[in-house]
């Protein structure tokens, strides 16, 4: 996926900080925009899906950190073992893989 | 700081208050406190190393109770911070040693904190997510089938059919392929970054569907209404693919501090990141 060195084309003179009225404060919203957007969907909180998606391979990383944590890829690794596994538990009755 | 605890670090910001954690469980159940440093301040908790050393982090890590459980934890007080203020947060399971050792780091890499707090200043992070429904290439064969009957037998009909069917959905896993990048460079173009995360396994996200996209975008609080109704527009306009916006997030797939690379393991594109720094005049 090219997302390489894209610039805003956006307006040179931007507007004045509105504060962001215009769209929810962080906190609620995640689950506001699920409903709003794929009314499919009723996410009382954050999917852990998406939550996880984040966390365990975003965020900050100092490199020389004295870190006690072990290394990032075995974060992720280990982590979505225990996805996996609980996912599959859960989706014995949506697997409508009907493929030859 | 005893021996057998360590300091789980959630996020870095400016400054904080401590008081705005009164109501708020840390990982472990100790509370969340603050540690001020360099300039800047972390919000931390102490937890004992026979939970979160590395061994027991290693076991725990793979029980999805407990993970859920302290992912929920790490990412409320992030959001905490983030109400106040612009926030990295750092990756899960950043742990230190000890309070010495977290502010000596903060210490060392202020300028890098304070400049990649600045690039996320006034801005939040959203998610697009693209599935494609298998029912799509089925429905574009379907049509095909009723005037090719001219044929030699039912066997051959058939098989007529399975390769058409089979040949559509090649051809719409490749069209949405290409309508996932297109998609991704437009809504890249309403934002001040923007980053391709992997998609999710689909045995993660519990459907049949395929996702061709998984994009995250920095975008100015003033355009967020903007970018959220492109998105909304992408999912009436194409029935064929299911859009779903998750937002606004604290800037997870955007908190990189000094040298891109060094960060985010499995990041693509880290010209995105130096777009994002030119782009930034405070």
């Amino acid at each position: 996926m090219n997302d390489g060195g894209r610039q805003s084309p956006g307006p040179a003179a931007r507007p004045a900080r509105s504060g962001g009225e215009l769209v929810p404060a962080a906190g609620s919203a995640p689950a506001a925009a699920h409903e709003e957007y794929s009314p499919g969907l009723q996410y009382q909180r954050i999917a852990l899906v998406d939550l996880l998606d984040r966390l365990l391979a975003g965020g900050v990383v100092v490199s020389g950190e004295v870190r006690l944590a072990i290394a990032d890829v075995d974060l992720v690794t280990i982590s979505l073992r225990a996805l996996i596994a609980s996912a599959s538990s859960v989706a014995a009755h949506g697997g409508e893989e009907g493929s030859p | 700081m005893a021996d057998d605890s360590g300091v789980w670090m959630y996020a870095v910001a400016e400054s904080m208050s401590p008081e705005r954690f009164r109501d708020v469980a840390g990982v472990g159940g100790e509370p969340v406190r603050t540690i001020a440093a360099g300039g800047l301040a972390a919000a931390v908790t102490t937890v004992s190393l026979a939970e979160f050393g590395e061994q027991a982090l290693r076991r725990n890590l793979e029980d999805l109770g407990w993970l859920e459980k302290v992912a929920r934890i790490h990412h409320e007080v992030i959001e905490v911070v983030g109400r106040h203020g612009p926030v990295l947060p750092m990756r899960l399971a950043t742990i230190y040693a000890g309070d010495a050792s977290a502010a000596a780091m903060l210490t060392q890499r202020a300028e890098d904190f304070s400049a990649a707090l600045r690039r996320v200043t006034g801005r939040a992070e959203w998610g697009v997510k693209i599935f494609v429904s298998r029912r799509t290439a089925e429905a574009g064969s379907s049509d095909d089938d009723g005037g090719g009957t001219g044929g030699s037998g039912p066997g051959a009909a058939f098989l007529r059919r399975r390769r058409a069917l089979l040949a559509a959905r090649e051809n719409a896993k490749v069209a949405a392929a290409a309508d996932a990048e297109q998609i991704h460079l437009a809504l890249g173009g309403l934002a001040v970054a923007s980053y391709a995360r992997p998609p999710q396994d689909p045995q993660l996200t519990g459907r049949s569907e395929k996702m061709v996209l998984n994009g995250a975008y920095l975008v100015d609080q003033e355009a967020a209404a903007g970018f959220a109704a492109a998105v909304h527009r992408l999912g009436t306009e194409r029935p064929d693919l299911r859009v779903e916006l998750t937002g606004p997030w604290p800037p997870y797939s955007f908190a990189v501090v000094g040298d891109p690379d060094e960060s985010t393991a499995g990041r693509r594109g880290g010209s995105g990141e130096r777009a994002l720094g030119e782009e930034t005049a405070l």
